[in-house]
């Protein structure tokens, strides 16, 4: 934990900061979800970090708390980047939107919500951004399978019979 | 449907409206109504729905606009039609052979993104790239970007009006385009940029070709600035159009030349220089009003640094190998597969297992042609990611779009798409 940056935070954030970890020179901040926005406020105005460069969600099955909400920021005047996370659990995966604090987070939230079906409490317009409204289920969550194809034909009866539409009165 | 007498008539016009009920936009009317103006709800001003099949979004960008006349009032896009789930493809695929998925997403800038992908994993496995493949890497980083700029010059002058520099960026994008069949033998998806290196050394007759752009390019972009520069016209579709402050800008997360448009210098490749970029000698051009002209001077201006780098590449690009040693990640040479049994057994334990990358996250960015372009790279131990996640420029860009565009013309927006240069590949991904 040598990173001068890490320290720094890590004594004026406070108890906010539950760990400090340091990958390949990078710094991730790992906070709760009661805290995130303060810790994101807090950076953006008195660290200066006043850019979210990216914000996204890694899937950790089958580890629990499963949701790592990851956001990527970046200082234009300290030229530094740090990362906060922030896991959640499965059974309730929600958080606060980060839209108040970055206006760019609305995108990127809606990015999540509709590729990994976490809810963003406050969100001003939470919808699917990138797949149809009506598509079942959020496909970047591990239990569903990266390689799935629907046979175009087949003999097999039971196949045929099972995703057939008959017509029934 | 019924016929109205005479359509251009104030009393009958909003019988041809969009009116709110009748939008489909994957949406509730409830969720509608939170982002249009209450007078669209009174019918006062006018729904119209703008694409995913029209020309000057560029693809398959659908915008919702709300007009009072032809003032824009609110301005929705909505996007996704080109989702691929790239991101979720990685997910099933070793390192290597994710590499050819990045080149599909800003597919204008296949090099760039390959960059940032191989950046990634160079950074999560730690490897080390000799100096000579980073500084073709330099040379084919810079000329993506003038074939990213080219492109865009040519289809932004191409919906504002001036058809000519179109048929003139085409023209030129093909010395560029020649260049990438000669190194990676694709023209477009080139997939050549592999991590710990270059697939192969570039052919013989490389520098030859390079030397053709240097030498033809200076002249052509003075060509298409007499063109366009001080053009009457160009200036008055573009002069104080689609204005965004700095302040905004960095809000919105924008990067590349939409940033430096506004006048904050941020270019990752002097912020944080990889692929040995703080080797070389360039400038960042800067404008001051942050309209579509400034970009359009940025982004010219851009060329210029562009060959700046390129012929500074060129003139001290070393000898060497183009592939890391580190056998972990490179394959053996050919010649010691005919010979050696090991090597092949390597070889193909490499191509069918790939290799494995530590626990862990890294971030890694390079400035495309269209600003950050960033990977996210979470490795989970395996030959396989655990999320790749792309950050792409041309979302960021875009979002802002309805707050750039409040207040303009309806044919301004055409203006300012074309300003903010977006991929769909790359919004969508």
């Amino acid at each position: 934990m040598n990173h001068p940056l890490s320290e720094l935070l890590k004594s004026a954030l406070g108890d906010a900061i539950s760990q400090v970890t340091l990958f390949r020179d990078e710094v991730t901040l790992h906070t709760s979800r009661e805290r995130i926005l303060d810790v994101l406020t807090h950076l953006r105005d008195v660290q200066q970090f006043d850019m979210l460069t990216d914000e996204t969600c890694v899937d950790y099955y089958p580890r629990e708390p499963r949701f790592g909400i990851l956001y990527q920021l970046y200082s234009i005047p300290r030229n530094l980047r740090v990362r906060v996370k922030v896991m959640l659990s499965e059974y309730d995966a929600s958080l606060p939107s980060a839209v108040p604090v970055y206006r760019n987070a609305n995108w990127l939230e809606r990015e999540i919500y509709d590729l990994f079906g976490i809810h963003f409490e406050g969100h001003p317009d939470l919808r699917r951004i990138l797949l149809p409204p009506d598509y079942p289920g959020h496909p970047l969550r591990k239990e569903v399978p990266v390689t799935v194809e629907e046979n175009a034909f087949s003999f097999n009866r039971a196949r045929i019979d099972a995703a057939k539409p008959y017509a029934t009165e | 449907m019924t016929i109205v007498e005479s359509p251009i008539r104030v009393e009958d016009a909003p019988q041809n409206a969009v009116r709110v009920e009748d939008v489909q936009l994957d949406i509730t009317l409830e969720q509608l109504k939170k982002l249009v103006s209450p007078r669209a709800l009174t019918g006062e001003t006018m729904l119209l729905n703008m694409g995913p099949q029209h020309p000057s979004t560029h693809g398959v960008l659908r915008l919702l606009l709300e007009l009072d006349g032809e003032t824009i009032v609110s301005c929705i896009p909505d996007i996704g039609y080109l989702h691929t789930g790239i991101e979720k493809t990685a997910e099933g695929k070793t390192y290597l052979k994710v590499i050819p998925l990045t080149d599909r997403t800003d597919y204008l800038a296949p090099m760039s993104n390959n960059l940032a992908f191989c950046g990634a994993v160079e950074k999560l496995v730690g490897i080390d790239v000799p100096i000579r493949a980073q500084y073709l890497r330099v040379i084919l980083m810079e000329l993506t970007r003038m074939n990213s700029h080219l492109v865009w010059l040519g289809t932004h002058a191409l919906d504002i009006g001036a058809m000519s520099v179109f048929l003139y960026c085409m023209r030129e994008r093909e010395m560029i385009l020649d260049i990438y069949e000669a190194v990676s033998g694709a023209r477009m998806m080139s997939s050549y940029i592999r991590p710990g290196g270059l697939w192969r050394d570039v052919p013989a007759h490389f520098p030859q070709l390079v030397q053709r752009v240097l030498d033809v390019f200076p002249g052509r972009i003075l060509e298409y600035e007499k063109l366009l520069k001080e053009n009457p016209l160009w200036k008055e579709r573009t002069v104080g159009i689609g204005k965004i402050s700095a302040q905004d800008a960095i809000a919105w997360g924008m990067t590349g030349p939409c940033l430096r448009g506004s006048g904050v210098n941020y270019d990752v490749r002097k912020a944080q220089p990889y692929s040995s970029y703080d080797h070389f000698e360039f400038s960042v051009p800067l404008g001051s009003h942050g309209d579509v002209y400034d970009r359009y001077k940025c982004r010219m201006e851009e060329f210029n640094q562009s060959l700046k780098i390129i012929k500074q590449a060129m003139d001290r690009l070393p000898p060497g190998p183009v592939m890391t040693d580190d056998r972990k990640v490179a394959p053996p040479p050919k010649h010691e597969i005919a010979y050696s049994m090991e090597s092949l057994i390597h070889h193909f334990k490499l191509w069918t297992e790939g290799f494995r990358a530590p626990e862990g996250e890294v971030y890694f960015a390079v400035e495309s042609g269209k600003g950050e372009y960033g990977v996210l790279l979470s490795g989970d131990g395996s030959p396989k990611p655990r999320r790749v996640h792309f950050r792409a420029p041309s979302f960021h860009n875009l979002q802002p779009l309805g707050e750039i565009s409040k207040g303009a013309l309806l044919a301004d927006i055409v203006a300012i798409i074309g300003s903010i240069d977006i991929v769909l590949g790359d919004v969508d991904r």
